[in-house]
Order: structure tokens, then sequence, then C-alpha cells
């Protein structure tokens, strides 16, 4: 009878996903291996129960200490370091997705589980430390009602803000603590649907420019592909006239950008596909090359078609280019920043991102800071483990989820955690 | 003379078990055309319709399942056939709970295996409705 052939296939699907999924070696770098696509009848679904701090601390390497410089925020997601040294923090949760399937209901309730339950801040909050000493004794509200503000950036005497519907600017004095009148539009951004709502935001090395990250309306097309005009792109927006055009196109979520020092070259980190195996789709670090198409949603890590995809479109898997560096399937990188000497000689030529951690998979990844080492201005060898301890060492709790992550060019990293709401700050020991 | 006539009666389903079932099965079947439409023209709001019909049918299918199962227990209502129709019920909730799922994967990731599911679920369903208002629910003499 069909219904136990279907109860069999179901077992045996069961049983082949936990088998596909004994913890083994991550997908990292140039050349990741790509396994088959996969699903069971269910998609794999494992969320680390959020558990407080209490009186421990994440881990970072010898020769670093860790502190927290802010806690009882707001869901902070990505930070910017003011040339004074004082740090902006973006606080907010934003999307107005609805539920188009009864999964939908069901997933969503299922994810919350795993995040905060803090109400959103949609304001950016101003931490100092006036007498260096490491310790941010003040602290004000720089702006607030904001709109699930996420991207920052400053030029000559502006802070920008991209907020999830549209980019805002300030105009910004040195030792402000405060905005001084509500912000000025730019430009408006993409955000019917906004299922991924963070806009990614960096300034070009000449400060003409304003990179934009904006992610695409669904995990592969199943919000339908009209949602998806101008999205999985990166805008290039004039900073004078706030006109854009698209940079880099494919990009599914592009949720962390930076410039790296010295080639002004534009870096992001991509958050990759879902529910095609616990070993697909890695996310990435690449260099965004302009006009550059990055697969989304018709092919993944070159000209890899996805199925799941109709119409489909032959002449854009063709036309998909393979990322510089896998991270590893489902980390959920949600930060990077280029790193420099004064972190220390370790970590001195490289990037650290920030993984927010995997909900799509049976032995969660992620859940940590990384450092990826370049040489000659490229990625050179596997990740190292910087900032950990946010997982237990059974995958059941989280303490904290790393989301931005931003270098103090005094020496320091400050790495922005929307779970335990807080900002961390990692510096090398005097010594070191 | 008089004459006695003992008439075995059979009542007809309960009109609530009657509107389950024939409901479920216009809700799978709906559900078969919305899928086909979506194969058709690949507009996705098709496959969001479909999963939603599912659903409804699975609920119309579950409270169909409830009056079966109590016309299978209450030894006075047992009938022949009673058996045969629960259990092809029970058989086109399964296949719409497996419906469901596949059709919880995103975009066309629930093809083919969600249309083939969507075909046999409504034909099983179309099959139980009419063995359910086929056989008699329960039999009683009356004088």
């Amino acid at each position: 009878m069909k219904p136990l052939n279907l109860f069999t296939t179901f077992t045996v699907s069961v049983l082949l996903v936990a088998c596909a999924e004994e913890p083994g070696e991550l997908q990292v770098g140039a050349n990741p291996t790509l396994p088959a696509p996969s699903r069971g009848l269910l998609p794999t679904m494992k969320i680390p129960q959020p558990v407080g701090w209490e009186d421990r601390m994440p881990t970072v390497p010898d020769g670093y200490t860790i502190t927290a410089i802010a806690t009882d925020l707001k869901i902070p997601r990505q930070t910017l370091i003011l040339p004074n040294g004082d740090i902006l923090v973006a606080e907010g949760r934003g999307g107005n997705a609805p539920a188009l399937k009864p999964k939908d209901v069901i997933a969503a309730y299922i994810k919350g589980k795993g995040t905060t339950s803090v109400e959103s801040g949609n304001r950016i909050t101003l931490l100092r430390d006036a007498d260096g000493d490491g310790e941010y004794e003040f602290r004000s509200v720089f702006a607030a009602d904001l709109n699930a503000p996420y991207g920052l950036a400053f030029i000559d005497n502006r802070i920008y803000v991209a907020n999830q519907d549209a980019l805002v600017w300030f105009d910004y004095e040195e030792g402000q603590t405060e905005a001084s009148g509500a912000p000025q539009t730019l430009t408006e951004l993409p955000s019917e649907i906004n299922h991924h709502w963070t806009k990614a935001m960096t300034a070009s090395a000449d400060g003409r420019h304003l990179y934009v990250g904006i992610g695409s309306n669904s995990n592969i097309t199943e919000r339908g592909m009209t949602a998806e005009a101008d999205r999985a792109v990166v805008w290039q927006v004039d900073v004078e006239t706030g006109a854009h055009r698209t940079y880099a196109s494919g990009l599914r979520n592009p949720t962390a950008l930076a410039i790296q020092p010295g080639s002004g070259q534009l870096w992001a980190v991509v958050n990759e596909r879902d529910e095609i195996g616990p070993d697909l789709v890695p996310d990435y670090l690449t260099r965004v090359q302009d006009g550059a198409f990055y697969g989304w949603p018709y092919a993944f890590w070159g000209p890899n078609a996805d199925d799941r995809v109709r119409p489909q479109k032959p002449e854009k898997v063709v036309a998909t280019i393979a990322p510089d560096y896998a991270l590893g399937s489902h980390v959920a990188a949600l930060g990077v920043d280029f790193s420099n000497e004064a972190m220390g000689q370790a970590f001195a030529d490289g990037v650290f991102v920030g993984m927010h951690g995997s909900w799509n998979r049976a032995h969660p990844v992620g859940y940590k800071v990384v450092f990826v080492p370049f040489t000659n201005g490229a990625p050179a060898g596997p990740p190292i483990d910087v900032v950990t301890g946010f997982l237990d060492a059974e995958n059941n709790t989280t303490r904290g989820r790393p989301v931005g992550v931003t270098v103090d060019p005094r020496g320091a990293l400050i790495v922005a955690d929307d779970l335990s709401n807080a900002i961390w700050r990692i510096v090398p020991d005097a010594a070191g | 003379m008089a004459v006695i006539v003992h008439t075995r009666y059979s009542e007809a389903i309960h009109p609530l078990h009657a509107v389950l079932l024939s409901g479920a099965f216009t809700l799978f079947l709906s559900a078969l055309m919305s899928d086909i439409a979506y194969a058709k023209t690949f507009h996705i709001q098709w496959s969001n319709f479909a999963s939603w019909l599912i659903v409804g049918g699975l609920l119309f299918a579950s409270l169909a399942l409830v009056f079966a199962l109590v016309d299978l227990c209450r030894a006075q209502r047992r009938v022949p056939g009673i058996a045969a129709y629960f259990v092809l019920l029970l058989a086109t909730w399964l296949v719409g709970f497996f419906n469901a799922l596949m059709h919880a994967r995103d975009a066309w990731a629930m093809m083919p295996g969600g249309l083939i599911l969507s075909i046999v679920g409504t034909l099983l369903a179309a099959l139980t409705t009419w063995l359910g208002f086929r056989t008699p629910h329960f039999v009683r003499s009356v004088r």
C-alpha cells in the first residue's frame, strides 16, 4: 500500500540524514567539496537553546583579553568606530515577511526560540571610553526612532545609517554624543517583504560611494521571482546624489561589507541557501567584482545549477562566478572587517568574520568569531578560531551569537552579540 | 390478518460526517488542481494555495476520522465494511500528511513528489468518500 511505502521512505531518509551529518571537516577555502543536494521530508532543524552567561566568558586565544563593554542593549548588530574612538552600535530587528505557507508559521516559531526576546531597539547607541582604560564608561542614545538600522558608515563629518528601508545620514561633529536632528534620507532602499532585511553598508576608500548589501527576498525564490527585483545585489550609491547602480548581483544575502586597506577593494561575506543538505551551500567571503554575477538563485559556487528554481536560466548558470573563500555551510557569517598590526602578530593580516550560527544542520556550526589569514591581499590558509565559547560542548545551549565585527585601529576587536545583547571587546595583552 | 414486518433499516452517514468527508475530497482535489497550475505556469502562488488546501483537507479528514473511529469502536454501530472505510480514510490522511511535508519544500523542490502525492491523495479521498457514503453506518430493526 502506498502510505506504507511512503512511511518507509520517510524513515530511511531520516536515517540517511542522520548518517550524513557526522561532524566532519568543514568546507573552507577556495575549493570546497560540494556534495549532491539532498533533503529529507523534513528540513533538519537544530536550534540550541539560549541561556545566560552568568559568570562565564567567551574564550579567546592566549595573549588576548575579552571584556563586555556594554550589556542590556536592544539587539546590537553592527558597530562603527568613529575617528575619536567612540563606538556606534546599530540595534534592531527588521523584516515584515508574511507567512505564505503553513511551513513559514512553524519554521518562524522554531527559529524564534534561538533568538532574543528583547524588543527591537531601532536606535543607535554611542559608547565612549574617555580615559582610554578600555572601560566604556559613557553611553548615550545617539539616534532613536530608526527603522531596523544595520549598516553604518562614516564619511567626512557625516554618519550614514542603512535602515531596512532607506539610507539616511546625520551631520556629525567630533565629540558629539547625540544626533543634532532627525536624519536626512539619501535614498530609499528595497524594502518590500524584506525576508532578508539587513542592509549592510560600507564607504568606498575615496569616500565618493557607499556600498549597500541587499539580501534576497526568499531562501530560493519561494516568494516568486517578482519579489526578487533589486534583491540579492550590492548597490553602489553616489554619496552626493543618492543615485545608485547595481555593482554586483547573485549574492543571496550579503550581510557585511568591508573595504580592503591599500587596494580599496570591496569584500563581502554572503549567506548562501538552505535546505539542500548540511554541507550545502558554503557561506563565503569574497571580493566583490564590479558587474559580476555570483549565482543566486540559479546556481551556487560557480555553475552548479539549483534545480529548485523555475523557470531555469542556463545562461545565468554559465555566467556564475565562484566566490573566493568558503567559510562553511550554514555558519551564517554576519560580520567582516580587516585587521591591522595593532591586533598582534598572529592576526595582523587578514579579516575577522562573525558567525551567527546554523539552524539547518543537526550539528550546529558557526557561533564564533574566526580570523581568515591573508597573504598578498588574498585569503591564505584555514580560518583560526578567535572568539568561541558561545555554544556549549554538547551543542544544546548557546550563550551568545556573534554578528558584526569591527577592528578598532588602536588594536581592539569589537563584536556585537545579538543574543546576549552585549558588545564584546577583544584586545591583545599589553605585553603581546 | 395482521402481519408483523421486521425491516432492516440502514441509516445514512451522519450529516456532519458527510460534510467532512466530501469537504476533504474537494480540498484535496483543489490542491491537485493548484499543483497542476503551478507545474504549468511556475507561478509560486499556486503552490501556496496548494499548501493551505492540503492543510484544510487534513483538518477535515482528521475530524472525519474521529467519526469513523467512533463507528468502529462502538459495537452496535460496527457494520460490515466499516473497517475497510476506516483504513482507507486513514490512508488518505497519511498521504495528505506526507503531501503537506512535501509541499513545505521551497519552490520547485516540491515537484514532482508533491504532484504525485496530490494525485494519489485525491484518488484515495474519492474512493474513501464513495465507500463512506455507501457503507451503512448503523443498523437497527424497526417494528
